[in-house]
């Protein structure tokens, strides 16, 4: 029998993509970003321990524009990650399986993570402005 | 009839040797991070902007420097568990995996063990 005439699983471009889906690549893909991010926050623990001159280079690099820029993609990732990780528990917990209720909850993660990173930002900014 | 010795049957861990160990670490790390990322977020808003005196004398208490180091640890290996199933699900060749494996398990000590000393550093100077 000819091995390459078995049938395949269709691979993942076949599927119009649906926001469950969209959403589920997206916890995996915050998820590499946040490890990435813990680079940045254990260079800044080792700056902190290091001296004045070592933490005054580390919150430079944090307060330019491209730090900036980092910093808010971690956020929304974290956010996101954080809110579709309690959605994971809950589904691991055996609730919310019916179709609907998965987008229902899908729905509510992506308002949560829009809510908490104006939240956190506006919070940050009028600390820092009223600081 | 079956070909499994009894105590393969009994342990049930089937033919990858293992239970549900990393699922579980997952889990459990994921449920601590709940409340450690929002104390880690809240903490950051709070010192926006904070100067290296303020930082020290925040990270310098017992309370916040064992949140920090709490955080570092459930963070990373949650971070490397869950790094090791995107690396086991896209990397075929095996000389690549296995690498990249380590590097991540590697990275993740590296990264958890310097970022526990600088705060124990902070901790005990101040």
């Amino acid at each position: 029998m000819n091995a390459r005439n078995r049938p395949l699983s269709p691979h993942l471009q076949v599927y119009r993509p649906q926001m469950t889906s969209i959403l589920s690549i997206t916890h995996r893909a915050t998820g590499v970003a946040l490890t990435l991010g813990s680079f940045l926050l254990v260079y800044w623990l080792i700056a902190a321990a290091a001296g004045p001159e070592a933490f005054a280079a580390a919150q430079d690099l944090i307060g330019s524009w491209i730090g900036y820029l980092c910093l808010f993609g971690w956020s929304v990732a974290l956010f996101y990650h954080l809110c579709n990780g309690i959605r994971h528990l809950f589904w691991d917990a055996g609730f919310g399986f019916e179709l609907p209720d998965a987008y229902r909850s899908g729905y509510a993660v992506l308002i949560g993570t829009a809510v908490l990173t104006l939240v956190a930002w506006i919070a940050g900014l009028s600390v820092m402005g009223g600081g | 009839m079956s070909l499994r010795s009894p105590l393969g049957r009994v342990k049930g861990l089937g033919a990858a040797h293992e239970g549900v160990g990393h699922w579980w670490a997952q889990r459990l790390t994921a449920l601590a991070l709940i409340p450690l990322t929002v104390w880690l977020v809240a903490s950051m808003v709070a010192l926006a902007g904070a100067d290296y005196e303020v930082v020290r004398a925040w990270l310098g208490a017992p309370v916040p420097a064992g949140l920090m180091i709490l955080f570092l640890v459930a963070a990373l290996h949650h971070g490397q568990l869950g790094l090791q199933v995107v690396i086991e699900d896209y990397v075929h060749n095996e000389g690549a995996k296995i690498a990249s494996l380590l590097a991540v398990k590697g990275l993740a000590i590296v990264l958890g063990l310097f970022g526990v000393l600088a705060v124990l550093s902070v901790l005990f100077s101040s």
